[in-house]
C-alpha cells in the first residue's frame, strides 16, 4: 500500500554499501564545502531546512491530497515562537529543547485553525483559503507591534539565541580532534539528526493505518467515508502534523540566523516548498526530499555561474545574474513539467495516473 | 423482530424534504428492495441509513440500539456496510489495495485473509486482476469491486446503491446473481434499484417510493403481480 518504495531499504549488501557510502558523504561534506566556502555550508543548512517543510507539506498535499498554498504560516509560527521565547526582545531566554516542541505545538494549533474551517474543501478552493490563510498570519507578524509591542513589524526580532546545551553553543567556533567546527558545520549536523528523525517519521506514518486512510482520501473522499474512516479527524490529522513539522524547522531557522523578520514568510515561499513537492514527486517521501535539495541547490549554483559564464562567451556581462538565475530556474520548471509531470521521482500511484490507460479488455 | 427499522425518516437538503417520513424494516437475512423512479429519494434514504447525511428527523434503529445521525466510521463498525452509487472505487489503487482498504476498520489479519480469499472466490475475475489498477476495469468489473470491497469489512447489513447502474444487461444479471449469493450466505440486504424488475426478482420483500414517500409495501412477488407496479416500472 506504500507509496514509497522501501523495498530497496531491505537486505542486499550492495545496496547496505551504498547507504553507507551515503552516510560517509553525509558527513564529511560540510567540511568539504567548507574549503570552498563557509557560504556553501549555509546553503546546505537552508537546503535541509526546505527539505524538512516540504516534508511536512508533502504530509498535507502528497499524503492526504489536501492543496496548501499557506504552508509557510507555520514555518512562521515556529520561528516566532522560537524568536520571542529566547531573545532579547522579551528578555526570555528559555533553551531550544523547551521551545521547539511549544513551536510545533503552536504550529499544530494552527495546523488545526486552518483544517477545521476548511473540511469541506477541495482542491481550487482550499488552495485560496490556505493562501488566504498564509497571508493573514504574514500580516499579523507585520502588524502585532501596536498597541502592545509582540512580533516587532516589519523591523522582526534580532539577537536570537542560537541553540545552547549548558556552555555548548551551536554558534562559535570548536576545535576538536584538531578540525575546526564552525557554527553552521555544527549546525549541519544538528540538522542531518533531524532529518534522518523526521524521514524516519515519515516512513512509518505512510506505512501506518493513517497513512492508508489518507491515501483513501486523497484518492476518493466520499469512498473514504463508507470504508469507516473518520474523514474529519484524518484530515485535521495531516494539516496538525504537517504544520508541526514546519513549526520545528522554523524554530531551527530562527536560531541558525539570529534575525527574522516578517519577510521571510511570504507567499513565494509556499509556493517554492510546493514546487519542491510537486517536482520531486508528490507523495514519495525520497522523491520530495530530492526535488528540495535541487530546487535549493540550482539557483545558488546559478548565482555562482551565471556572471563568470557570460564573461567568458561575450567578454561581459549581459543580462543581469539575478534575472537571469530566475528565469533559468523558470524554464527548468516549464521543461521538467512539461517531460516528467509526475515528478522527478513519482509515487507508485501517482505514476499510475500518468501511465497510459492500458489493460483494459472486454466487458 | 427486524435488524433494521426506520420510523418516519425525513432528510432535508437546504429546506427541500427529500425524503419525508418514511417507515421501513428489514428483518435478519432478508433481502429487500427499495423501487422507485429517479429522484423519488432512494439514495437519499441510503445515505442516511449509512450515516453519510445526517437525518432531519425520525427515527433508525439496528439490532436495537438507536443510530438516527450516527457517522458512517461508527456504523461500519457495528456491521453496516454501503455500496455507493457510481461503485466509487479508488481508481488509482490496484485491485487488492481497493479490497484491503474495505477492511480498513478491522483488527484481526487472519480474518481478513480468509474474507479475501472468499471475495475472490466469489469474483473469479478480480483474483486475476488483482493487480490490476482500479481505474481500467470495466464497469461490471468495477461494480464488483465495489461489493467485494464492500464484504472485506464483514457486514451484517449491506446497502446496496443501484448496482446496475450503467452496465450492459448480460453483466446486470451476474451482479444479480452474485447479490443472491452474498444474501443466501446470511448477510441482510437493503438494495435500491432502479431496474425494478430485476430488484423484485431477487428480493424477498418490496418497497416502492415515490417522491420521498413510500407508496407501496409488499412481498417482492406480489408487488410483481401489482397492476399499479406493472404499469409505473415494469412498463406492461
Amino acid at each position: 500500500m506504500s507509496d514509497t518504495d522501501t523495498s530497496f531499504l531491505k537486505s542486499r549488501p550492495a545496496v547496505w554499501a551504498g547507504v553507507a557510502l551515503m552516510a560517509a558523504a553525509l558527513v564529511v561534506l560540510p567540511f568539504a564545502l567548507a574549503t570552498v566556502g563557509t557560504a556553501w555550508v549555509r546553503v546546505t543548512n537552508l537546503a535541509i531546512l526546505f527539505v524538512l517543510l516540504s516534508l511536512g507539506l508533502n504530509i498535507v498535499v502528497g499524503f492526504a491530497g489536501l492543496l496548501d498554498l499557506g504552508y509557510i504560516a507555520f514555518y512562521g509560527v515556529g520561528a516566532y515562537a522560537y524568536a520571542l521565547l529566547a531573545s532579547p526582545h522579551f528578555g526570555l531566554h528559555l533553551p531550544f529543547w523547551i521551545i521547539l516542541p511549544i513551536g510545533a505545538m503552536l504550529a499544530c494549533v494552527f495546523g488545526i485553525l486552518l483544517g477545521a474551517p476548511t473540511l469541506k474543501l477541495r482542491g481550487d478552493y482550499l488552495a485560496i483559503v490556505t493562501l488566504g490563510f498564509g497571508e493573514i498570519v504574514r500580516i499579523f507578524l507585520n502588524n502585532l507591534s501596536q498597541p502592545v509591542n509582540i512580533t516587532n513589524g516589519p523591523q522582526g526580532i534580532s539577537l536570537i539565541d542560537p541553540f545552547r546545551l549548558g556552555s555548548f553553543s551551536f554558534r562559535d567556533n570548536q576545535t576538536f580532534l584538531g578540525l575546526t567546527a564552525s557554527g553552521p558545520i555544527k549546525y549541519y549536523y544538528l540538522l542531518l539528526v533531524v532529518l534522518i528523525a523526521v524521514v524516519i517519521v515519515n516512513i512509518r506514518l505512510q506505512d501506518s493505518r493513517i497513512g492508508r486512510a489518507w491515501v483513501a482520501i486523497r484518492e476518493d473522499e466520499v469512498a473514504a467515508q463508507a470504508m469507516g474512516i473518520n474523514t474529519r479527524n484524518v484530515k485535521l490529522l495531516a494539516f496538525a502534523m504537517g504544520a508541526s513539522f514546519g513549526g520545528i524547522a522554523g524554530g531551527i531557522f530562527a536560531a541558525i540566523q539570529g534575525f527574522i523578520s516578517p519577510e521571510s514568510f511570504v507567499l513565494v515561499q509556499s509556493i517554492m516548498i510546493l514546487s519542491m513537492v510537486v517536482l520531486g514527486g508528490m507523495g514519495n517521501i525520497f522523491g520530495v526530499i530530492l526535488g528540495a535539495v535541487l530546487l535549493s541547490f540550482v539557483p545558488e549554483i546559478l548565482r555562482y555561474t551565471v556572471q563568470p559564464v557570460q564573461t567568458t562567451l561575450f567578454g561581459r556581462v549581459l543580462i543581469d545574474p539575478e534575472v537571469i538565475r530566475m528565469l533559468l530556474f523558470g524554464l527548468a520548471l516549464v521543461l521538467m513539467m512539461r517531460y516528467r509531470p509526475a515528478g522527478l521521482w513519482p509515487s507508485k500511484t501517482r505514476r499510475r495516473e500518468f501511465a497510459p490507460r492500458n489493460g483494459r479488455e472486454g466487458r | 423482530m427486524s435488524l433494521l427499522s426506520v420510523r418516519s425518516l425525513r432528510v432535508t437538503y437546504g429546506g427541500i424534504e427529500a425524503v419525508r417520513g418514511i417507515d421501513l424494516d428489514v428483518a435478519e437475512g432478508e433481502l429487500v428492495a427499495l423501487i422507485g423512479a429517479n429522484g423519488a429519494g432512494k439514495t437519499t434514504t441510503l445515505k442516511a441509513l449509512s450515516g453519510m447525511v445526517r437525518p432531519a428527523g425520525g427515527r433508525v434503529t439496528y439490532k436495537g440500539i438507536d443510530v438516527t445521525g450516527m457517522a458512517s466510521h461508527h456504523l461500519i463498525r457495528q456491521g453496516i456496510a454501503l455500496v455507493p452509487e457510481g461503485r466509487g472505487v479508488f481508481a488509482r489503487l490496484t485491485v487488492e489495495e481497493n479490497l484491503a482498504m474495505g477492511a480498513y476498520t478491522r483488527n484481526d489479519p487472519p480474518g481478513v485473509s480468509a474474507d479475501l480469499d472468499r471475495v475472490f472466490e466469489l469474483f473469479p475475475r478480480l483474483s486475476e486482476r488483482r493487480a490490476q489498477v482500479a481505474g481500467t476495469l470495466s464497469g461490471g468489473e468495477q461494480q464488483m469491486l465495489a461489493i467485494g470491497r464492500a464484504m472485506m469489512s464483514r457486514p451484517r447489513l449491506m446497502l446496496l446503491d443501484e448496482p446496475s447502474m450503467g452496465l450492459a444487461p448480460l453483466m446486470v444479471q451476474k451482479i444479480f446473481e452474485v447479490i443472491q449469493s452474498i444474501s443466501a450466505q446470511g448477510v441482510t440486504i437493503l438494495l435500491v434499484e432502479q431496474n425494478a424488475l430485476l430488484a423484485l426478482e431477487a428480493a424477498n420483500r418490496g418497497y416502492v417510493m415515490e417522491s420521498g414517500a413510500i407508496t407501496m409495501e409488499d412481498a417482492a412477488s406480489a408487488l410483481l403481480e401489482s397492476p399499479q407496479v406493472r404499469e409505473a416500472y415494469l412498463g406492461q
